[in-house]
């Protein structure tokens, strides 16, 4: 059980719905997922397709409203209460974009966004860069967990510093989810096998040629990571260790 | 009638208040959420909040989004 701003999970896989090719596809992905906790952004009602929040309440997933595309501390808090008003939820996927080029956070304005939001009684799990400090620091504040990217978001890269997503996990109380940049499966059990308390992931489902069934994949990678990192793995070794006895050895002459 | 600009673009407006404009743009009182000039109007406050001539009201809601 995974237990996150109060509400237990048995899914420690977070979806994002965006880059979906319809919203049936991304039913099926949703379903194939296992994931208890969807991100929706909010934009204008002429902008966003009908139906999205029908579906994630047929399906029975809890709605974790982001601030994507916001630049300021003060777009971010803006957005935060407006999506507390349509969702009514005080949980949100805090974003705040430093650049457009990698879409990577700016450190500055998320714990300025992050320290009214928490003030403000919101559930804030902030979007962060792989960087412990910077981590300890929203923990700190009080977010209800901290979110590192892997890499920039879309770009599917990996985790391209998996020591400081490991140095986050031993540094903060808070659960750690790896946020952005997974690619396919392995990105995702690592992040589990490096000690996170669990994935978030979009594009790596919704844009991959089948979701549905990178979706499952993606259930199985989480699962996997977290009972490797569980079961305690072997020594990392130079030479090989035989793993067959040389005992009762038959000899030619 | 007064005129204001939703979303950006400016229509006349027969009724009042926030929720009398949602009704007239035939949206869901569910899963949306308004602001005024720039500031969150509370949905506990759509009922008694007074659109004036001129307002920027910007209407939101669910979008896919990672």
């Amino acid at each position: 059980m995974f237990s996150l701003g109060g509400v237990d999970f048995s899914s420690r896989l977070i979806l994002g719905t965006g880059g979906a090719s319809s919203l049936a596809a991304l039913e099926k992905a949703i379903v194939a997922s296992g994931t208890e906790l969807v991100t929706v952004a909010l934009r204008r009602v002429e902008a966003s397709e009908h139906g999205l929040l029908e579906m994630l309440e047929r399906l029975g997933v809890r709605i974790l409203p982001n601030t994507a595309g916001c630049y300021t501390a003060h777009d971010a808090v803006r957005t935060a209460r407006l999506a507390r008003e349509a969702f009514e939820t005080d949980w949100v996927k805090l974003e705040v974009i430093g650049d457009e080029r990698t879409l990577l956070p700016d450190a500055v304005e998320l714990v300025r966004a992050a320290a009214q939001l928490v003030d403000e009684g919101f559930v804030v799990l902030p979007y962060t860069t792989d960087d412990p400090v910077l981590a300890r620091r929203l923990a700190d504040l009080g977010c209800a967990a901290v979110m590192p990217a892997g890499a920039p978001i879309g770009s599917g890269l990996g985790i391209t510093n998996p020591h400081h997503i490991g140095l986050i996990t031993q540094t903060v109380e808070c659960p750690v989810i790896l946020d952005a940049g997974i690619g396919t499966a392995s990105d995702a059990a690592l992040a589990m096998e490096l000690g996170c308390d669990g994935v978030l992931l979009a594009s790596a489902v919704t844009r991959a040629a089948d979701p549905a069934a990178m979706a499952s994949a993606m259930r199985h990678a989480v699962v996997a990571g977290r009972l490797a990192a569980q079961a305690g793995r072997i020594v990392r070794r130079t030479f090989a260790l035989a793993s067959t006895s040389d005992s009762g050895l038959a000899k030619w002459t | 009638m007064i005129n204001v600009v939703v979303n950006e673009v400016a229509r006349g407006f027969g009724g009042d208040t926030v929720a009398a404009l949602l009704r007239e743009m035939e949206l869901p009182v569910k899963g949306v959420a308004v602001a005024v000039n720039g500031e969150v109007v509370r949905r506990v406050d759509w009922p008694e909040h007074r659109l004036a001539e001129g307002d920027r009201v910007d209407v939101l809601t669910a979008a896919q989004g990672g």
